[in-house]
């Protein structure tokens, strides 16, 4: 296998890498640390806990900066012990606190599952409304490493399924910090999903408060022959597949869910119903993953029921290789085959 | 007689320790009938008689303010916190006023205002949230104590030692209190574990642990005090080990033929409620006919929690539904 450059790793970077400049602009990373400070500037009630996030700065540099200004009490380093740090932020949370944790990567929050699951989500109704959890846990997904298949997952639908947990799934540098503010003020556990390839994508730098409600998706693009329905590091990915696709005379509309809990639906039938068309794009593997229920959302509510098909990773252990791991994520030439596909019949 | 002599705290505590071991063990026998007679809404219930000398010793160490999270065997320690006896029928009667809205059955009562902050069906599960807890009235210096319940089952579960190694890194106020009725459902404590020690176990979490009689509540009261005053002065998490037994099986429908009848009957001998009551007596701090007085007031009291929590509609099935996620309040931003 040759490389234009020689360098693998550059050339690998290909799907969302292509499509994301690094420039000294305005990013996604700088957004979430933002976020973040301005909330723990305005909430004293506001403390992060996670491994690595202080004195390190954060294993993706997204805490940088804030243990320096805001102190040990507020910038919590902890042991390894991703159960316990999603323990402690719901006992925080249950009683006064407004804990943002990290878990590294999402590949671990399997070892906070019984927190997750059993423990936040059911705190608030199964106590009789007594007790509520608002806790956020960051945490970031998806391939782009070469780091192999214990670093490189997307699980955000195992928590979909969960009543009582918040799932957001930020793909823009310009509202993820409104995302995670109103992720932080949200009365209920938020799981906050990010993209180890986002981190660098540039955006505007918008003002003041700008939150963005939890279950608001933006349409990235407005097209009429075809709705693609994606979240998270697919976006910048079924944006490219659609310049190609506008030269072949394809208009289509690109959905950015935001959140998967709750979903848009409006939003979603709106453009299914407009288009007639309709392509899940996710990185996550195909079995399971999110963009099933979306599809049999539409099927049971529309009438007539659009033409829809779905593009996820297969069903794979995703191997620890830059180049074999391409092959196998969506990119923008398998997105404008699935269109087609799609449109033509 | 007590050769230092009594204290004036010697015997009002004592006889407050009885009173709420009786509390305990009436209620808990009441809500057998009921299970006997099929009003329960929950299939899964979980008695603590044998137990009440723990609950009633620690919950006695506390203030007001202090936390407590609980087990599925809690019905003893919502009891000696001071949880409604009319919200706990009423909840395991499927009712609206039960403490979680007849949503939580038996193995989940909760109450806020007395700083229950819910008692668990995982095992372990709760013992993070009391120590989460607890690293917040660290960070906040509100003074507060937080006193996780747990089974000799839990401290076998992963999570139970990352709660004990976070509390003792961040020196936080948690006191761990081991109810150990020597059996994780069949599984005997002689066999779950080869360190039986608490002293040695919790050396090992760098924190101080002690085993105490867990059918003597003024031992367990004078053990829990000394760990409550411990983390109220930042002096860090305490392991408490305290020996018990459950006079029951694991749940009803448990006859438990894996204990020895013999063990049985030793520890039946060691009935924390009939040690108690002679020793009032034989001291002459409470007469037979005060001891009575107690088992009336207590019998009554539950005679009009039973009463009124009847007379509570049943759990909405809307509420259900709505209650999924919460909504913004006042307090948030």
């Amino acid at each position: 296998m040759t490389t234009t450059t020689g360098n693998v790793g550059e050339e690998a970077r290909g799907n969302v890498g292509r499509t994301v400049r690094r420039q000294r602009a305005w990013t996604f990373r700088d957004a979430l640390r933002e976020g973040l400070q301005e909330e723990m500037r305005a909430d004293p009630r506001v403390v992060l806990l996670g491994e690595d996030i202080g004195r390190y700065g954060g294993a993706y540099a997204v805490t940088r900066g804030l243990l320096e200004e805001f102190g040990p009490e507020r910038v919590i380093d902890t042991p390894m012990s991703e159960a316990m740090i999603v323990g402690a932020a719901l006992g925080m949370a249950a009683v006064g606190g407004r804990p943002v944790a990290e878990i590294m990567y999402v590949d671990f929050m399997t070892l906070a599952m019984d927190m997750f699951v059993n423990q936040a989500a059911k705190l608030h109704c199964m106590f009789g409304d007594q007790l509520s959890a608002p806790m956020v846990v960051r945490a970031q997904q998806g391939f782009g490493r070469g780091a192999g298949a214990q670093h490189s997952q997307c699980l955000e639908a195992w928590f979909t399924h969960v009543p009582g947990l918040r799932v957001v799934v930020p793909a823009s540098a310009t509202d993820v910090k409104g995302l995670l503010k109103a992720s932080i003020r949200d009365p209920n556990p938020v799981i906050f999903l990010e993209h180890k390839q986002l981190y660098g994508l540039p955006g505007e730098r918008g003002a003041g408060e700008d939150l963005i409600p939890l279950g608001s998706a933006a349409v990235r693009r407005p097209g009429s022959d075809l709705t693609i329905v994606t979240w998270s590091a697919m976006v910048p990915v079924a944006l490219e597949a659609s310049e190609t696709l506008a030269a072949d005379g394809i208009d289509t509309e690109v959905v950015d869910l935001r959140c998967l809990s709750p979903v848009d639906w409006d939003m979603v039938e709106r453009s299914a119903r407009q288009t007639g068309r309709v392509l899940v794009v996710h990185e996550a593997v195909l079995t399971g993953g999110f963009g099933g229920e979306i599809l049999a959302h539409l099927a049971e509510h529309l009438s007539p029921v659009p033409a829809m098909r779905r593009l996820a990773t297969p069903d794979v252990v995703l191997p620890a290789n830059l180049v074999l791991e391409r092959q196998l994520v969506p990119d923008a030439a398998r997105v404008v085959e699935s269109a087609r596909h799609l449109v033509e019949g | 007689m007590n050769k230092k002599g009594s204290t004036i705290e010697g015997p009002a505590l004592a006889r407050e320790l009885f009173t709420t071991m009786v509390r305990i063990r009436r209620t808990e026998e009441r809500i057998l009938e009921f299970q006997l007679a099929g009003r329960l809404t929950t299939t899964m219930c979980h008695v603590s008689i044998g137990q009440e000398a723990v609950a009633a010793g620690v919950c006695r160490a506390l203030e007001p303010g202090d936390y407590i999270s609980s087990t599925h065997r809690g019905h003893g320690h919502y009891v000696a916190r001071g949880g409604s006896l009319h919200a706990l029928v009423a909840e395991l009667l499927g009712r609206q006023d039960g403490a979680c809205m007849g949503r939580g059955g038996s193995m989940h009562l909760v109450d806020a205002r007395i700083g229950h902050l819910g008692s668990n069906a995982i095992v372990g599960g709760h013992v993070p949230i009391a120590t989460g807890a607890a690293m917040w009235s660290r960070l906040s210096g509100d003074g507060k104590v937080s006193v996780a319940f747990f089974g000799d089952g839990a401290i076998t579960e992963g999570i139970f030692h990352e709660a004990a190694n976070f509390a003792a890194v961040f020196r936080l106020p948690v006191v761990f209190v081991m109810e150990n009725n020597q059996y994780a459902m069949s599984m005997p404590w002689s066999r779950a574990v080869i360190e039986y020690g608490a002293a040695t176990r919790a050396a090992s979490y760098g924190m101080p642990g002690v085993d105490v009689d867990g059918q003597d509540p003024l031992a367990v009261h004078a053990v829990a005090r000394e760990a409550v005053e411990r983390a109220r002065s930042a002096g860090g998490p305490t392991f408490i080990g305290a020996q018990t037994y459950r006079f029951y099986g694991h749940s009803r429908a448990d006859a438990s033929p894996y204990r020895d009848p013999e063990e049985e009957t030793i520890w039946r001998e060691r009935d924390p409620l009939s040690l108690m009551q002679h020793r009032l007596e034989d001291e002459g701090i409470m007469t037979s006919a005060q001891l009575e007085e107690v088992e009336a007031a207590v019998h009554q009291e539950l005679d009009e929690a039973v009463r009124s929590a009847e007379q509570s509609p049943p759990a909405s099935l809307e509420a259900v539904l709505r209650d999924v996620y919460a909504a913004a309040k006042g307090s948030d931003r």
